[in-house]
């Protein structure tokens, strides 16, 4: 294992499918001559040339498109976002053309693309800038969504979606990329699309989250433990193919369950995840699932606001507390 | 076409500068100011002295900003003006009152132009509720609808439609106003530029559409990101267009003057590249390495402020001593406005909830 930092993780994973394969090229806004606006792609414009790193001008549909294009036509494009909040310029080409294609030509066209950037907030940066946007995404057919927490499932993943022949939206977040992780060493360290992960083993509840959120439930965790609350935490990495399995083998076993996810709360992650588990689950659950979301509300500049919008390990613990009948 | 060599192959321009030998790299060609003196120009003495204020103003209120950020007061983006103000005090100047104004993020010399006061604005960089958004837009988000200052948006280019749409009610409402859009020279990429123009057009749209080029969108030197010269994209939609010197006050009035009367009158959009430079990084953490000090020093000797400051000495319309009273006074505000901005409250927990919906009690989805 190397301890490696979050984007730098995201730049071996880049680096050496580049190294693999002459078709993967890396495009989007301030990518190449400026290393990256948070640095996840820093040193390929010098290993890999102006040809295969290629810096945008800011016309996310155009790029997302050309993407497409190239695509369709042999190439294996990652596009780079400067965030998913920006993707939504480039939703077109996303929606009605990158998940679409394949399917109304009857499988004459293949579409191995990666669309990533960070998604979500990142701190104060107004209502435009901090939305989560792997739940809508995850809603079309025909698209895989991966929203990673640690640099270890960023590297595999981001591997396996770039040698993946169907368009993959793979998410990171801004305030992860300096976060350190243990990296598996493994040559060619590649994770399966659509396998989560049981991050931390527990008898009492199942909480599922992803991301950033991840993070949020794991200090959740911790509190919880000093009051005698065994937490399991599945992080199902993949929001899209989704691991269901992982998680209704944990609900067995706990009988209890709290979803976080980072998106409002109408029809997201949460939502699905809870319909699930009362599909799959519903004679094991000993309390109705909870979720813990973002509320039905932009986000806020102000810093309190702001802390108050976001989900919190306050929130969690509550939402554990309530399942497990603690209060 | 002959077949390039692999190694040959790019895609994006590269490299800094105007890869000209030894040559200081140009952000943007500035062309010559006007020649006209503030009374051909139709300004008093006392708009002059108006306006140094207010450029003045606008630097000060943003270096303060700079320390209060770096000191941790605030977070979030922080873009600033700074070199750039001449363009927005020009324009206020030139425009009526209530013609509608909007912008991207980089809005807080237009919002103090606009009346937004520096208590107001310095509050909202802190996010207090004092502030002219009571805290939930924060730096990119400046607004104040009841001066027709329609804000600083965050999308680069998700403005130029509303710009248009600004106009669209004007020409709906025959009350005689235009809209102005400013936007930076990185907006210009963006399909949402070339909607709207054609439509302003089509439909005749009393709409002023100005592209603040600053040389530079984020790291990427214009010439590294778009094509041709920015004015000509006028062309392609039949609009009427102008370069104007963003470094001059007297030009960008004189151009907005001339402008906007045509506009009002004709009811057509006009398209103006006004050439500036930004003295700052993008925001607060831009390390720079795609310029260079000797590019950003030809810039400041063009400085806006400082122009007009020699202008007012040389004209004999103040004396040293009188400037210096102005720019006391406006230290002194600015130094208030800290103050101010630093004892308000937070907003308070339940405004979360406020300003979703026009609703008393709206619906929340749980
Ligand atoms: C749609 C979209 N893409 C990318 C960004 C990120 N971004 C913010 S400002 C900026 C550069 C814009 O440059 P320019 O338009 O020249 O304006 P300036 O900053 O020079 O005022 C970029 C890439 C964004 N805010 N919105
Ligand atoms: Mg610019």
């Amino acid at each position: 294992m190397a301890e490696l930092q979050f984007r730098e993780a995201i730049r071996e994973a880049i680096d050496e499918e580049m190294a693999r394969e002459e078709k993967v090229f890396i495009m989007g806004e301030e990518v190449a001559e400026y290393n990256g606006a948070y640095k996840a792609t820093e040193g390929l414009l010098d290993k890999y040339g102006y040809k295969r790193v290629i810096d945008t001008p800011i016309s996310e549909l155009g790029f997302a498109g050309i993407g497409v294009g190239a695509a369709m036509n042999g190439l294996r494009p990652i596009v780079e976002f400067m965030t998913f909040n920006f993707a939504v310029l480039a939703a077109d080409q996303i929606i009605n053309h990158a998940s679409k294609a394949g399917y109304m030509t009857g499988g004459q066209i293949s579409m191995p693309i990666v669309f990533r950037g960070p998604n979500a907030s990142a701190g104060q940066l107004g209502a435009t800038h901090s939305v989560a946007y792997d739940s809508m995404y995850a809603h079309f057919p025909g698209l895989k969504v991966i929203y990673t927490s640690e640099p270890d499932d960023a590297k595999g993943l981001l591997k396996s979606a770039i040698r993946d022949d169907n368009p993959v939206l793979f998410m990171e977040s801004e305030q992860m990329y300096g976060m350190k992780g243990e990296v598996s060493e493994e040559e060619d360290y590649i994770i399966p699309i659509g396998k989560g992960k049981i991050k931390r083993e527990g008898s009492d509840v199942t909480v599922v989250a992803h991301g950033k959120m991840y993070h949020v439930a794991k200090q959740a965790a911790a509190q919880l433990e000093k009051d005698g609350v065994d937490v399991e935490i599945i992080d199902p990495r993949t929001v899209k193919p989704l691991d269901l399995p992982l998680i209704v083998e944990s609900i067995k076993k706990t009988n209890r369950c709290v979803v976080v996810d980072e998106a409002h709360p109408f029809a997201g992650f949460a939502a699905e995840i809870g319909f699930l588990i009362q599909r799959e689950a519903f004679d094991y659950l000993d309390a109705p699932v909870q979720r813990v979301t973002l509320p039905d509300v932009n986000a806020p500049f102000a810093k309190n606001l702001f802390d108050a919008w976001l989900p919190d390990a306050k929130q969690v613990i509550d939402a554990v507390n309530q399942v497990t009948y603690r209060n | 076409m002959a077949k390039k060599k692999k190694d040959d192959i790019n895609f994006a321009p590269r490299g800094i500068g105007d890869e000209k030998d030894g040559a200081v790299q140009k952000g943007v060609d500035l062309p010559n100011p006007t020649k006209k003196k503030h009374k051909s120009l139709g300004l008093s003495e006392d708009d002059l002295k108006a306006m140094y204020e207010q450029m003045y103003l606008q630097r000060r209120f943003e270096e303060r900003a700079m320390q209060q950020y770096q000191k941790g007061k605030f977070g979030g983006f922080l873009h600033l003006y700074i070199g750039q103000e001449a363009i927005s005090t020009g324009t206020v100047f030139a425009l009526n009152d209530d013609d509608d104004i909007i912008t991207a993020y980089r809005d807080h010399g237009w919002g103090l132009c606009r009346g937004i006061t520096a208590n107001e604005g310095m509050a909202e960089l802190f996010g207090k509720k004092t502030g002219c958004s009571k805290g939930k837009g924060g730096s990119m988000h400046f607004a104040k609808t009841e001066n027709h200052f329609w804000g600083g948006y965050g999308i680069v280019g998700g403005h130029i439609p509303i710009g248009g749409g600004l106009a669209f009610a004007n020409k709906y409402n025959q009350n005689g106003r235009i809209s102005a859009t400013f936007f930076g020279d990185g907006a210009v990429d963006q399909g949402a530029l070339h909607e709207t123009f054609n439509i302003a057009n089509l439909w005749k749209l009393p709409a002023i559409f100005a592209v603040e080029n600053n040389g530079y969108s984020m790291g990427t030197a214009a010439r590294r990101h778009t094509v041709t010269e920015i004015v000509d994209r006028a062309k392609a939609y039949g609009m009427k267009s102008k370069v104007v010197n963003g470094m001059d006050v007297f030009s960008v009035y004189e151009a907005m003057k001339e402008v906007s009367k045509e506009v009002r009158e004709s009811s057509e959009p006009y398209f103006l590249e006004i050439r500036t430079y930004r003295y700052r990084g993008h925001s607060m953490s831009d390390p720079q390495k795609y310029r260079t000090k000797e590019e950003l020093e030809t810039y400041q000797k063009n400085d806006p402020i400082e122009r007009l400051k020699s202008y007012l000495l040389d004209e004999k319309i103040l004396k040293e001593d009188e400037i210096q009273e102005i720019e006391e006074k406006v230290e002194q505000e600015v130094l208030d406005a800290v103050e101010f901005a630093d004892n308000s409250d937070f907003p308070d927990e339940e405004a979360l909830y406020d300003d979703m919906f026009t609703e008393d009690e709206p619906y929340f989805h749980n």
